[in-house]
């Protein structure tokens, strides 16, 4: 089973995030990049999904020069090999074209599943497997808290706001994986050293047979007009316990109209 | 004015909320029609027509909810493309955004996603979105073919416009290629006789604080009629079920109240409770950073705090 699993690279969350005010695009500058924490989930599952069978894992991005990184990232925990596509078209490119991209990579690459996280941390849209699926006229099982892989089979449980469903399809499929699936292995010393001999191509869109004007902050279909940070919130109350807390809590909801 | 098209959220022809907020918001772009997929459209109609939609779409086939996601879409762009609407509004869950998806790339429109404002403006349809875990608002536009907008629960109070909510029926196909992720169990989940986690007006959590016994924080939600939610660390530790996580991976909540008790308040939490209009804490940890968003915090022992709150809200209430 070949199984390719498509990770962004994001900015840490844990950081303070912001755009860059000359286009509106998230600003990479200021803030450390790392693997979303969300598609780490992502390459554990495709991981276990090709433990015992002779496949390989492929790790695929779409980012900036340093999303070399996440893809490093995934090779220290077991992929195989990477590919990732950069080029200065790319940037800006909203849900739509980030999709095409993933769509035409994955037509140069030879696969049975391709995993996804639910999210990413930064657009956190959810939207991308879904939109590749679309593309690729594949069957998308999504939001998988856990996944079996038997045979040509993926079945997936999924935990859905009214109903806890069970989900089946055949490869070649997508699959969608929560932070519910099982936490990922950190990658050990000696993953992190046979990563640096693991191959990684780099394509360009002209690789993929796509035109620039097709993808980019100029070709998204969506416009930023503006943004701003959150007016802070004034300070609140706050008092310390002494046997009489809950009481004054219930006094602030009452003056709240709360009660 | 133009069609403004809102896919219905409903299970079994019972209407969700958010679904009145969407025609409430959908009527500042144009005149209100309802999209009904699935089965029990007689018993949604008269809610609808209550909040505005002038008609009512009605798409029901079995593959319609056999399948995951796809048949839905592949219905709703056919519905799209034949009338033309100005706008498509849906709700901000993962089957809504799933759904929203592929319909932009069936009627190769932009999408825009998690908004909490939808209104007319001078670009056509404009958004606000709360991003980065709440930390910036966006304001956006789409550029593109038909709008598609998902929007969060609560983004509006839903207001009453009676209007005509005429059943029309259209008939659909289904190609074999959208039935491919088939539904083989499903198990709805059991009541708690609590409101619903997105729809309520008051949320009380629970995290890691409370040692893994929610009774405390049970019996404070229920003298407030509220919800129940819970951090990840509640979760994973296995003490409350994942579908009251609130949080990134998890619930948006915007509730008018929200009350977090043993919740240090991490980044990932935030992002899903930030937008609550009135947020308290209780927390043994003056240095807890959800301190830092509450309008009243209490510095407590959430097992002393919350029963004593509870006695007094019960005494109020008389
Ligand atoms: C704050 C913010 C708001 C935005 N709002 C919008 C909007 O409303 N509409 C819009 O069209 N665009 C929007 N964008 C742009 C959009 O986020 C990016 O285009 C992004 O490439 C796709 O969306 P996502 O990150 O939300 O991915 P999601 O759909 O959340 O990603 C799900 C999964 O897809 C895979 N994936 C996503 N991106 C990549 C990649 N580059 N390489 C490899 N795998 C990937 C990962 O497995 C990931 O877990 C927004 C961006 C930001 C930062
Ligand atoms: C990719 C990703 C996604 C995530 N998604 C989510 C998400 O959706 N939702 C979410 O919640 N988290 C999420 N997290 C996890 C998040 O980072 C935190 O780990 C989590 O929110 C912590 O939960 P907590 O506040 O209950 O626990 P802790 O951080 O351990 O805090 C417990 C708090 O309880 C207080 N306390 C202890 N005992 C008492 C007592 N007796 N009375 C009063 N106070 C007490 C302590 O002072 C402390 O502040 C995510 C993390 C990642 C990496």
């Amino acid at each position: 089973m070949n199984i390719v699993v498509c990770v962004k690279y994001v900015p840490d969350a844990t950081a303070d995030r912001s755009f860059d005010s000359s286009d509106s695009t998230v600003d990479r500058e200021g803030v450390d990049g790392l693997l979303s924490e969300l598609d780490e989930y992502a390459v554990e599952q495709a991981l276990l999904a090709a433990e015992d069978g002779d496949g390989e894992v492929t790790v695929l991005t779409v980012g900036p020069a340093d999303a070399a990184d996440a893809v490093r990232k995934a090779l220290q925990m077991g992929a195989d090999k990477g590919v990732h596509v950069e080029d200065d078209d790319i940037a800006g490119s909203d849900a739509v074209a980030t999709s095409l991209i993933l769509a035409k990579a994955l037509g140069t690459l030879e696969y049975d599943l391709v995993f996804f996280g639910m999210s990413s941390t930064d657009g956190t849209m959810g939207v991308v497997p879904t939109m590749v699926a679309e593309r690729l006229g594949l069957p998308a099982v999504t939001y998988g808290s856990e996944i079996t892989v038997d045979g040509s089979t993926v079945t997936v449980r999924r935990d859905g706001d009214v109903a806890t469903e069970t989900i089946t399809a055949t490869a070649p499929a997508v699959v969608s994986v929560t932070d519910q699936s099982g936490e990922p292995r950190y990658p050990s010393f000696k993953g992190i050293m046979a990563a640096k001999k693991k191959p990684v191509e780099d394509l360009t869109l002209s690789d993929l047979g796509i035109d620039a004007s097709e993808v980019g902050l100029g070709a998204a279909w969506t416009k930023v007009l503006s943004f701003a940070p959150r007016p802070p919130r004034s300070a609140g109350e706050i008092v310390t316990d002494e046997g009489d807390g809950g009481t004054k809590l219930a006094e602030f909801l009452a003056s709240k109209k709360f009660v | 004015m133009s069609e403004i098209f809102v896919l219905v959220d409903h299970v079994d022809g019972t209407v969700r909320k958010t679904t009145g907020e969407l025609l409430t918001l959908a009527r500042r772009l144009g005149t209100p029609s309802a999209v009904f997929i699935g089965s029990g459209a007689d018993s949604a109609q008269a809610y609808l027509a209550k909040f505005g939609a002038e008609k009512v779409y009605v798409l029901d086939a079995p593959e319609l909810t056999e399948y995951l996601v796809a048949p839905k879409a592949e219905a709703l762009a056919e519905l799209v493309s034949s009338k033309q609407p100005g706008a498509v509004l849906i709700s901000s869950s993962a089957e809504g955004k799933e759904i929203a998806g592929r319909l932009a790339i069936k009627t190769e429109s932009g999408l825009i996603t998690d908004a909490v404002d939808v209104r007319a403006g001078g670009d056509g349809v404009e958004t606000t979105q709360s991003v980065f875990a709440g930390n910036f608002t966006v304001e956006a536009t789409v550029t593109k073919g038909t709008p598609i907008v998902a929007v969060k629960p609560n983004s509006a109070a839903p207001e009453e416009s009676p209007a005509a909510g005429a059943l029309e029926p259209v008939s659909v196909t289904i190609s074999d290629a959208a039935k491919t992720a088939k539904i083989t169990d499903s198990k709805p989940r059991a009541a708690t006789g609590r409101p619903e986690l997105t729809e309520a007006a008051i949320v009380v959590s629970g995290g890691r604080g409370t040692g893994g016994d929610f009774s405390q924080v049970e019996a404070f939600a229920d003298s407030l009629g509220a919800a129940v939610g819970a951090s990840r660390a509640a979760v994973d530790s296995g003490w409350y079920p994942h579908s009251f996580q609130v949080g990134q991976t998890g619930k948006t909540v915007s509730p008018q109240l929200y009350v977090a008790n043993g919740i240090s308040g991490a980044i990932q939490h935030r992002a899903g409770m930030q937008t609550s209009k009135t947020i308290v804490a209780v927390n043994k940890d003056e240095e807890a950073p959800i301190f830092e968003l509450v309008d009243f915090g209490v510095v407590g022992d959430l097992k002393e705090v919350l029963p004593q709150a509870t006695d007094e809200v019960n005494k109020r209430k008389g």
